[in-house]
């Protein structure tokens, strides 16, 4: 039994069963990690001593033959966005070098509740800026799938370590394709919950309207029951709603003929790889096979996500990276005479170039003078952009996109253009603005070896729907479950 | 609209960034070209649309309510006597570069 592929599933019976321990499992997620993470980097911190202490609370259920919960004994990643007690956590920033959270984010919480071992802390582009994990103030991540690549971002070591066998899932985070692309790129799941439907308490916050929670890993079905465990009203997060939560993994079963797909033409158009577009419409066509209604449908304001998720963005992110001064936690700027210089070389000296760049693009577009023709502008296109949604939606119950116009670009590609690398978000930011759910399979390779997505997206708080036709996919692909 | 070496000192200012002259260099260059494509949205009317600053203004709000009764579900009691359990000060300055123990530490506000 190879204990670094298994599922969830496969881990939790395996231990239920004592045909292993967790303390084995976790002992062979570090031994990979050692391994095959300095080559990766998707590490940035290992939690030794929290993950054998809850592997070994698991093992003595199991010893007890005590019913385990859901997540007992899965060895776990978090990316470095999310708190976690008494683990260092930088947000990826040397802002945050040397911080030791005195709390847990809640979804970390519920996964171990449920019994997951958190191995450690993922690495991740700074403050979740970017789009390869090359912003990281650390290192970067290397995509496993060729090394000369990026994983994508800003979750890239999330899905590094999914795609390597250094975690059986990972926590990753999407503020405008975070969570979907970096899956794309390393050729795992990664699902985007409905904004609200996982707290954000404990997350460290990017842009407070558009930041989700959400899972990456090997099969839909592992994330069907993570999403099952950490969804819910949490009371510290106000903007967590108030819906309840189904049973994700019973209704992935649930059979597909007759549900209705939308493609959107403003998805194919220019730009758009070829092998890429090759790999979607095959993949649109066995789900077609499937039993699925193909409609096509139009988002005509699509080509004005990109302007907008840039103002809105950097907008909330400006206000939400003020608190970073280095009064209460971080680094402090050690020469400063006066408070104010304290804080302008700590932000100065503690962030990073790109992090620097949005704040200085959103606090010009909240800047008195210009408010309205930036800030208020992308709001009012924002209605624009969930109305174009609400309408397809009207006509059907999913819509299915490339989850990135390309696959995994080189190292070093794009760092000397910003633009170009915020256009690698075309197909993402979308649903990141309008709220809706999104998740991306797998669907194919390139001749090179490199990894396709599919993402597919719902309605508010249907990610039922979209995790049925992405489980029946994946199964029409012959991916084991 | 094109950003200038004045805007992007008076921006730098705003978000309490004391910037390198290459990084004014940079971030003026940037400034201007994501601004440039951002322009575009100019080619849309959005004389009539209201602007959305948040998704959950639809859900989880009860709908047969209005103004701020809507939002219920986010809302607590108010709390009138005795304290909610919060974190311990030793706990929240844990973390400060710079404390005496009670408050947090930094260098002089007021010049005089």
């Amino acid at each position: 039994m190879d204990l670094n592929t298994l599922t969830i599933n496969a881990v939790r019976s395996a231990v239920q069963e004592r045909k292993t321990t967790a303390t084995s499992l976790a002992e062979a997620f570090y031994s990979k990690i050692k391994n095959e993470d300095p080559q990766i980097g998707a590490y940035l911190i290992l939690s030794k001593e929290r993950a054998f202490a809850k592997a070994a609370e698991i093992d003595a259920l199991a010893a007890k033959g005590q019913k385990l919960p859901p997540l007992g004994g899965v060895p776990v990643g978090v990316k470095d966005v999310m708190v976690t007690r008494d683990v260092r956590t930088t947000a990826g920033s040397k802002i945050l070098g040397n911080y030791i959270p005195p709390y847990d984010c809640t979804a970390v919480a519920r996964m171990e509740v449920a019994g997951a071992v958190v191995l450690g802390k993922l690495n991740c582009d700074e403050f979740a800026m970017g789009s390869s994990n090359e912003n990281s103030a650390w290192h970067p991540v290397h995509n496993p799938r060729d090394r000369s690549r990026v994983p994508g971002g800003s979750s890239g070591g999330s899905a590094a370590a999914v795609a390597a066998d250094m975690a059986v899932v990972t926590l990753g985070s999407d503020t405008g394709g975070s969570i979907r692309q970096p899956a794309s790129f390393c050729g795992v799941v990664g699902l985007m919950p409905t904004y609200g439907r996982v707290s954000r308490y404990g997350l460290i916050a990017f842009a407070s309207s558009l930041d989700r929670i959400g899972p990456l890993t090997k099969t839909v079905k592992d994330a069907a029951t993570v999403l099952r465990t950490i969804a819910g009203r949490d009371p510290m997060d106000a903007t967590s709603a108030e819906v309840p939560v189904p049973d994700y993994v019973a209704e992935l079963e649930k059979p597909v003929r007759g549900l209705k797909l939308g493609v959107a033409k403003e998805y194919f158009g220019e730009g758009l790889d070829a092998e890429v577009r090759n790999s979607v419409e095959a993949a649109i066509q066995k789900l077609a096979q499937l039993g699925c209604e193909i409609i096509p449908v139009s988002l005509p304001h699509t080509q004005y996500a990109i302007p907008t998720y840039y103002i809105v963005a950097t907008a909330e992110a400006s206000s939400n990276l003020a608190r970073f001064d280095g009064v209460r936690y971080g680094d402090r700027a050690r020469d400063a005479r006066t408070l104010s210089e304290m804080y302008r070389r700590t932000r100065d000296q503690g962030f990073g170039t790109e992090v620097k760049r949005r704040i200085m693009l959103g606090t010009y577009a909240l800047s008195a003078g210009y408010y309205d023709a930036y800030y208020l502008k992308a709001q009012k296109v924002r209605t624009l952009l969930a109305r174009d949604f609400e309408d397809a939606f009207r006509q059907v119950d999913a819509i299915v996109t490339p989850t990135s116009p390309t696959v995994a670009f080189k190292l070093g590609e794009k760092v000397d253009d910003p633009l170009s690398m915020y256009l690698a978000d075309i197909f993402t930011v979308t649903a990141d603005l309008a709220g809706l759910p999104g998740i991306s399979v797998p669907c194919g390779e390139t001749r090179e070896k490199l990894p396709i997505g599919l993402q597919i997206l719902g309605k508010h708080f249907d990610e039922a729907t979209i995790l049925r036709i992405a489980h029946s996919y994946e199964l029409e692909r012959g991916i084991k479950n | 609209m094109k950003v200038t070496e004045k805007d992007v000192v008076y921006v730098a200012d705003l978000a309490d960034l004391e910037l390198t002259e290459t990084e004014r260099g940079v971030f003026l260059r940037d400034l201007n070209s994501i601004l440039d494509y951002i322009d575009r949205l100019n080619q849309l009317d959005t004389t009539a649309v209201l602007p959305m600053a948040q998704v959950s203004d639809k859900y989880g709000a009860d709908k047969s309510e209005t103004g701020s009764a809507r939002f219920a579900y986010a809302s607590r009691e108010d709390i009138h006597e005795g304290l909610r359990k919060s974190l311990p000060r030793e706990v929240a300055l844990q973390n400060a570069p710079g404390s005496d123990g009670t408050f947090f530490k930094v260098p002089k506000v007021i010049e005089r």
